[in-house]
């Protein structure tokens, strides 16, 4: 349970960083908060020859408001993102998804970009980020670029990130002030990897969509975009909306794990339930009796 | 493999020594601190008993590197009580309450009352209950720990000292 021999650095500057990562050939690993890589490391199941601690990086944590969003620094630790008033105001499905990812403790380590940039199926942070259409920003020594969040998860802790590359910034597009956040998730225990769950906002203008993200987490390989419930939504009133329907399109896509934690059958079939139930909580209509 | 010398003050005591980058927190504070009240048992975020304060952070030891806590102010659970060996009131609210029993989750369950009750005004017991969702204890059946919750929220901890 002690890692294998590594090197370690911990550059003060973007550039500096990936300078060593281009330098390792793929053969370096980035350190954020640790949360999910230290364990890796610790169980032997990553073995990288240096590690890259971002957390000295000037200007790696907080969050600041930018022209039609808000961008958070890669190594803001989930903690002090959850206590982010910019946040609540402007990202509150961020800050609703953010109680749910880890525990106390290793939230006051674990960043919001390390979430983000690893991929797990089952997080909170990279389905929270598709479904309000962040983008990310990434760095190499070839330059710099911006990646839709959509366009980012290939498979499970499998992103388009290159071994050379480094996430720079998350930004979150500005959601109306009034929009509604959607938010439901079912685990064992508090803190567990989620069975199922649903993350997005809405926004209503004289009681009907005109905007829609919403999105699954460990219900595939990769966060899962609902885009037909999406499209369903959308111009639509609250009252319109047949939530039995609407669930059956938000199924669409998904693509659940058949693992010892849950059948993919118990997953869809809490999933869809979990979905009229949190749908219905946000538009503010009651249970049926 | 690179080795580094690492600075950081435990409990108010200097402590400097030069360690190999994959050491973790944990170790580094037991094993070229002699802080052998971190307990490390999963090794890998799960069980909590690890848990130190960091700069006043609830932090799991095991998932932080030693040159990660470079120029740190580290508190373990040694640092709690008095120096002349009275409790702190975590430690006698756990005492009182009956939340321990063989003791090996007991410093980390202490470290995140202390987190909870330094940086937090007045925290109620949902929230110390909550926070206690990153402890896994196997001999309690976490009732006593609740109870011991409690007791610090309503502030209502007997003889043993002050916070």
């Amino acid at each position: 349970m002690k890692p294998a021999p590594f090197d370690y650095v911990a550059p003060r500057t973007v550039a500096e960083a990936c300078a060593v990562l281009a330098e390792a050939g793929g053969g370096a690993i980035v350190l954020a908060g640790g949360q999910t890589l230290l364990p890796l490391l610790n169980l032997r199941m990553s073995q990288p020859f240096i590690v890259v601690d971002i957390n000295r990086i000037e200007g790696f944590a907080g969050v600041t408001r930018i022209a039609g969003g808000t961008r958070i620094a890669p190594a803001t630790r989930q903690a002090d993102a959850l206590a982010d008033p910019v946040l609540q105001a402007h990202v509150p499905a961020l800050v609703r998804a953010l109680g749910h990812v880890g525990h106390h403790q290793t939230r006051n380590r674990g960043t919001v970009g390390g979430s983000v940039a690893l991929g797990e199926p089952a997080a909170e942070m990279p389905a929270t980020a598709v479904a309000l259409d962040a983008t990310i920003e990434i760095a190499s020594i070839r330059g710099t670029r911006k990646v839709a969040t959509r366009d980012f998860y290939l498979g499970p802790y499998m992103t388009v990130l290159e071994p050379d590359e480094l996430v720079t910034g998350i930004i979150y597009p500005d959601w109306p002030d009034d929009h509604r956040v959607l938010f439901g998730e079912v685990a064992r225990r508090p803190g567990d990897f989620a069975l199922t769950g649903i993350v997005g906002a809405l926004a209503l203008e004289n009681g009907q969509v005109r905007r829609a993200g919403l999105a699954w987490f460990a219900m595939g390989p990769v966060p899962v975009r609902m885009v037909e419930a999406e499209a369903a939504l959308v111009g639509r009133t609250l009252d319109e909306v047949d939530l039995a329907d609407l669930a059956e399109r938000a199924l669409v896509g998904t693509a659940p794990f058949d693992d010892s934690h849950a059948s993919a059958e118990y997953r869809r079939t809490v999933g869809r339930r979990l979905f009229e139930k949190t749908l219905r909580a946000a538009i503010g209509t009651k249970e049926p009796a | 493999m690179s080795e580094h010398k690492v600075g950081m003050t435990v409990n108010g005591a200097r402590l400097s020594a030069t360690t190999e980058a994959r050491t973790s927190l944990g170790d580094f504070l037991r094993i070229a601190g002699g802080w052998t009240g971190v307990h490390l048992g999963c090794e890998h975020g799960v069980c909590g008993a690890c848990t130190v304060l960091v700069d006043g952070r609830a932090v799991r030891s095991c998932l932080m590197l030693a040159v990660q806590a470079d120029g740190a102010a580290i508190t373990t659970v040694e640092g709690l009580a008095a120096a002349d060996g009275t409790l702190h009131s975590i430690q006698q609210a756990l005492r009182e309450n009956h939340a321990l029993q063989c003791g090996f989750c007991t410093p980390g369950v202490a470290m995140t009352f202390a987190a909870l009750l330094a940086g937090t005004d007045n925290p109620c017991e949902e929230e110390l209950v909550a926070a206690m969702s990153g402890h896994i204890c196997r001999c309690t059946g976490y009732q006593g720990i609740r109870k011991a919750a409690r007791a610090l929220a309503e502030g209502a901890v007997g003889s043993g000292g002050a916070a």
